[in-house]
């Protein structure tokens, strides 16, 4: 993975060259490390500032949203299928895009890291296998990649990019994992530790709301949080309000969501509020076989009726 | 569905959530279902999850 990057500078300074794109999304080197952060290039000379490792868990597609010129995106598997979403959704034309596919093999947790080490990390390097990560105390630590990844990453069914115009490198083999023992756990509480459980999962929710930016699938010019007529839920730190918030999010996602990670990563306060998102994808997948973000052609759930769709609610 | 899914996922009893089509002219209908719903939510007692106390009015 680490030979990825001079792949993606060749290729992203050749389509600059040719004017085949005016400008190039990818990541460069964060202020601080394993914080990689989105940047769009605009001329060759510059490709030199892109980077590709371990932490480049951010979602590009959230840079796309309504651009009106040409850009080669580089995608992972779940920037590939939130790309594809986008299409569906008008948000961008499948003509503007040259999508550089990214073969992945998942993003490291920054937050697991830093829970393992002492003192805080100020220099982070990476082999094929491994992190390894250097402290203020001085002190050199090294991981397994497969043990830091994010959760959703070790669930991830879709690494290699389902829709791209070149790929940077060969497809790396998928996993088969059964991505919803988290949710079943859940459903197998009582009603009243469902209660408690997501209750005390959002108690420390500061409504940031930096989930929802992260998010791009939340591309809504006025979200229903910031509106103030009406004013759909209230703005404050109640934990009816909180828990309301976080319930409409997820449902307006339903049948849309990659489970990227993006919201899970951007929370300052580390909630998981995917095992929401991911239960709506579960009952997608069971009750209409639908998994989003794999092909433009295809409509979505959501979008369409069939005779044979579940309608058990509706009396 | 997928909404009744998530709100009994969430701690909302099923029986709390009821959606049917009445046209004006099913009276009979109408009246199945008011009760069918009643009857379900009595069942369930009242809720006290998921609900903002009013802001008191001075
Ligand atoms: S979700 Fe899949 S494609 Fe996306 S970063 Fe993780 S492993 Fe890669
Ligand atoms: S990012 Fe975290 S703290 Fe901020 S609104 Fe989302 S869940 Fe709440």
């Amino acid at each position: 993975m680490l030979t990825y990057i001079d792949e993606i500078r060749a290729a992203s300074a050749r389509l600059l060259q040719e004017g085949a794109v005016e400008m190039v999304v990818g990541f460069r080197q964060g202020s601080q490390p394993m914080m990689n952060e989105p940047c769009l290039i605009r001329r060759p000379e510059d490709v030199d500032t892109l980077v590709w490792d371990s932490h480049c868990g951010i979602n590009l597609t959230n840079y796309l949203t309504n651009r009106k010129e040409k850009i080669a995106v580089i995608a992972k598997g779940c920037d590939a299928r939130n790309i594809v979403t986008h299409i569906i959704e008008n948000k961008i034309e499948r003509e503007q895009l040259y999508i550089l596919g990214v073969p992945c093999q998942g993003m490291v947790d920054k937050r697991q890291i830093a829970m393992r080490v002492a003192g805080e990390i100020t220099e982070v390097g990476e082999s094929d296998t491994e992190i390894r990560v250097q402290t203020t105390r001085g002190e050199i630590q090294t991981f397994a990649k497969a043990e830091v990844l994010q959760q959703n990453c070790t669930l991830c069914t879709h690494r290699n990019p389902v829709l791209y115009d070149a790929l940077i490198a060969e497809a790396v083999s998928e996993q088969t994992v059964d991505r919803y023992t988290d949710v079943a756990a859940i459903e197998a509480m009582t009603i009243g530790e469902r209660q408690q459980y997501f209750q005390d999962l959002f108690a420390p929710c500061i409504r940031c709301y930096a989930c929802r930016n992260a998010c791009p699938l939340c591309y809504c010019p006025t979200c229903f949080v910031d509106e103030a007529q009406p004013q759909w839920v209230g703005k404050g730190q109640d934990a009816v309000d909180v828990m309301t918030f976080h319930f409409l999010r997820a449902y307006h996602c339903a049948g849309r969501c990659t489970d990227c990670g993006a919201c899970e990563r951007a929370c300052p306060v580390g909630i998981n509020m995917r095992v929401l998102t991911k239960k709506l994808e579960k009952d997608c997948v069971n009750n209409f076989g639908w998994e989003a973000g794999l092909s433009p052609d295809v409509r979505p759930a959501l979008d369409t009726f069939n005779l044979d769709d579940p309608d058990k609610l509706i009396k | 569905m997928l909404l009744s899914n998530l709100l009994e996922y969430m701690g909302i009893e099923r029986n709390r959530l009821h959606m049917s089509w009445v046209s004006s002219a099913e009276a009979t209908k109408f009246i199945d279902v008011v009760t069918e719903v009643t009857e379900a939510v009595r069942a369930l007692g009242p809720n006290k999850y998921f609900i903002k106390d009013q802001a008191k009015v001075a």
